[in-house]
């Protein structure tokens, strides 16, 4: 088990080389001088030379590919032209809106999805099923932004229970705080608790048809005993790792969602480096969420090990 | 004519429903989900005909009107016709999901058959297929806009590849198993040459899985394009998109949601009509995940 790991965490080290070499790659895959594109249309040829001299481009590729590198192993993410700061000073400032609101979707929707999950399997072709299934489809069907406006008009503006936009940080006081977060969360965890329903109910439906669940039921346990204990535990694997592939849904969602509620965290970041053309912050933000997304389906597939001890590899 | 083919029937064989008809009620998805699409289809290709104006037309005077007869979808702040607009959003949306459905499966199957059949290939690329799978694919369709200009070609090409990786995955995957099956190996073995065994018995078996596939693409195409053009890095401003629509109306969301609530209804039409033919599809296609999924 102890090689697994060790193997595992090894496997990372490639995928997030291609990130590195996708990102840096980027600016010379694209048409054109990649100082004019960003410096705009209205820029003039200083603005355009300068450009060239932030980003290197001035150099032979392979000495920037190598300073690049040597940097972001060190931590530093580059300068932000517009704002002349560190990227990685801005991507801290607008880190905490983001992982609360990933956070909160994350237990939300995971509390949410399993129970349904799971009644729909137990039920399975009744009216549970049914609703379950339907909101399944309809959570994937629904884009994130067009959930977030309806259930602004209901709940923050017709109704008035919550606050349309913003967000408030823990220290303000909890109920600020999680109140800021109830719609937004919804709104972003809509997908994603649609994704882990779906994979709980098949996945469920394969366990409880096997000879175990029989043998559970007839040697007298609950049915509480029987769900929880002998089919859930054996359905975790395939409910674990969608619940860590899923997170790409979230990180997709964050950019529109912090958008719709004007939540100032990475997303708008992200937003706002696009209308401005701020390449350098594009790319820290893209290493950013792939380095989370990878640490966090490493951790993912350890806990394999943990959930089932059958596995060993 | 009639009379021949009544002559030619007999003897009346035993009734047997129609197979159209029990085809539908067994994959009922596929017909709701094909007639919603169909229906979408109809309305981009027909936007000319259907009571709109200019999309374009400004007109300062009659800005922000709430729906009316006149107005069946209100106006915006610039007093162009909402209806209008959402209508000819339709032709954006529908030709982004397409064309990244095409385009992106077309080349996934390119790379997924060679890398199933060179090892050396394969580990190299799929590596890459790795990496670039770690990406959100939001994320690496932002990342492209954000070094070209607005346009719909470009649009579709940043999508595309934050697609392919994907399907790469699937069509390898088939290839591989594919490969070790008697009937390929039983081709091979009786000396069919490789382009002939590729495409009389790889290639054919790659395409139920990947029609299901392309609908999901499609789906998630059009969800892709509307927020990259909701953040203002997809199509450009003169070509009305449900994504641009919903953008223009974000501001205006507190005094005029209709702005936003049609485009946003009339997307997510569409995303679920191709969703419910995928998963028809992905049912009639194989049985075996049926009953699961």
């Amino acid at each position: 088990m102890f090689a697994y790991i060790i193997r595992r965490i090894l496997a990372t080290i490639p995928v997030m080389a291609v990130v590195a070499i996708f990102v840096f790659a980027l600016l010379y895959l694209s048409p054109g001088d990649p100082a004019a594109i960003i410096a705009g249309d209205t820029a003039t040829v200083e603005d355009i030379a300068r450009i060239r001299a932030h980003l290197g481009l001035d150099e032979p590729v392979y000495i920037q590919f190598g300073t690049w590198v040597w940097r972001l192993l060190h931590g530093d993410l580059g300068i932000s032209i517009f704002t002349n700061l560190p990227v990685i000073k801005l991507i801290e400032q607008r880190l905490e809106p983001t992982v609360a609101l990933t956070i909160s979707t994350l237990i939300v929707s995971v509390l949410a999805a399993i129970p349904m999950g799971v009644l729909a399997a137990w039920k399975a072709g009744s009216w549970i099923d049914r609703v379950v299934m339907v909101f399944a489809v309809l959570g994937f069907s629904v884009p994130v932004f067009v959930l977030a406006y309806i259930l602004i008009y209901v709940f923050a503006i017709a109704a008035d229970l919550l606050p349309v936009q913003g967000y408030v940080s823990i220290t303000s006081g909890l109920w600020p705080f999680l109140s800021h977060l109830i719609l937004p969360s919804a709104a972003l965890g809509m997908v994603y608790a649609a994704l882990i329903a779906r994979i709980t109910r098949a996945s469920m439906l394969d366990v409880l048809a096997q000879d175990y669940i029989r043998t559970a039921q007839a040697k007298g346990l609950s049915s509480e005993q029987v769900l929880i204990g002998h089919a859930l535990k054996n359905a975790a694997v395939p409910i674990v790792t969608i619940i860590g592939i899923g997170i790409a849904l979230l990180i997709s969602g964050v950019v529109v969602t912090e958008t719709v509620f004007a939540i100032p965290g990475l997303g708008r970041l992200t937003v706002d480096a696009i209308l401005r053309r701020d390449y350098p912050i594009i790319q820290g933000i893209i290493l950013i969420f792939s380095a989370s997304y990878v640490l966090i389906n490493l951790l993912v597939d350890l806990s394999y090990t943990l959930i089932d001890p059958r596995i060993r590899y | 004519m009639a009379v021949i083919q009544n002559e030619l029937a007999l003897p009346v064989a035993p009734a047997r429903p129609n197979p159209v008809w029990r085809y539908v009620r067994r994959h009922p998805t596929i017909i709701i989900g094909g007639v919603l699409l169909l229906l979408m289809i109809a309305m981009a290709l027909f936007a000319p005909w259907l009571g709109t104006t200019d999309p374009q037309a400004l007109s300062p005077i009659k800005r922000l009107k709430w729906p009316s007869a006149e107005y069946w979808f209100g106006t915006d702040m610039l007093g162009r016709d909402v209806y209008s607009r959402t209508i000819y959003g339709a032709r954006v949306s529908l030709t982004v999901g397409i064309s990244v459905a095409l385009f992106s499966t077309a080349l996934g199957l390119a790379i997924g058959v060679v890398t199933g059949f060179t090892r050396w290939v394969d580990s190299i690329v799929m590596r890459i297929m790795d990496g670039l799978m770690s990406i959100p694919p939001v994320l690496i369709a932002i990342a492209l806009m954000a070094l070209t200009r607005a346009s719909l070609q470009n649009v579709v090409f940043a999508i595309t590849v934050a697609e392919v990786p994907r399907v790469t995955r699937l069509v390898r995957g088939v290839v591989l198993t594919l490969r070790e099956q008697p009937y390929v190996e039983a081709a091979v073995a009786s000396g069919t040459g490789f382009t002939r065994t590729l495409w009389r018995h790889i290639v054919p078996n790659t395409l139920p899985p990947l029609l299901v596939q392309g609908t999901f693409i499609a789906a998630s195409a059009m969800i892709t394009e509307a927020i990259l053009s909701f953040i203002g890095a997809g199509t450009p401003p003169n070509i009305p998109s449900w994504g641009n629509i919903m953008a223009e109306g974000r501001s205006l969301f507190q005094v005029a949601y209709y702005i936003v609530l049609f485009p946003g209804i009339m997307l997510s039409l569409a995303v679920l009509g191709i969703n419910l033919l995928g998963d028809g599809l992905r049912d009639a296609l194989d049985p075996r995940l049926a009953r699961r999924l």
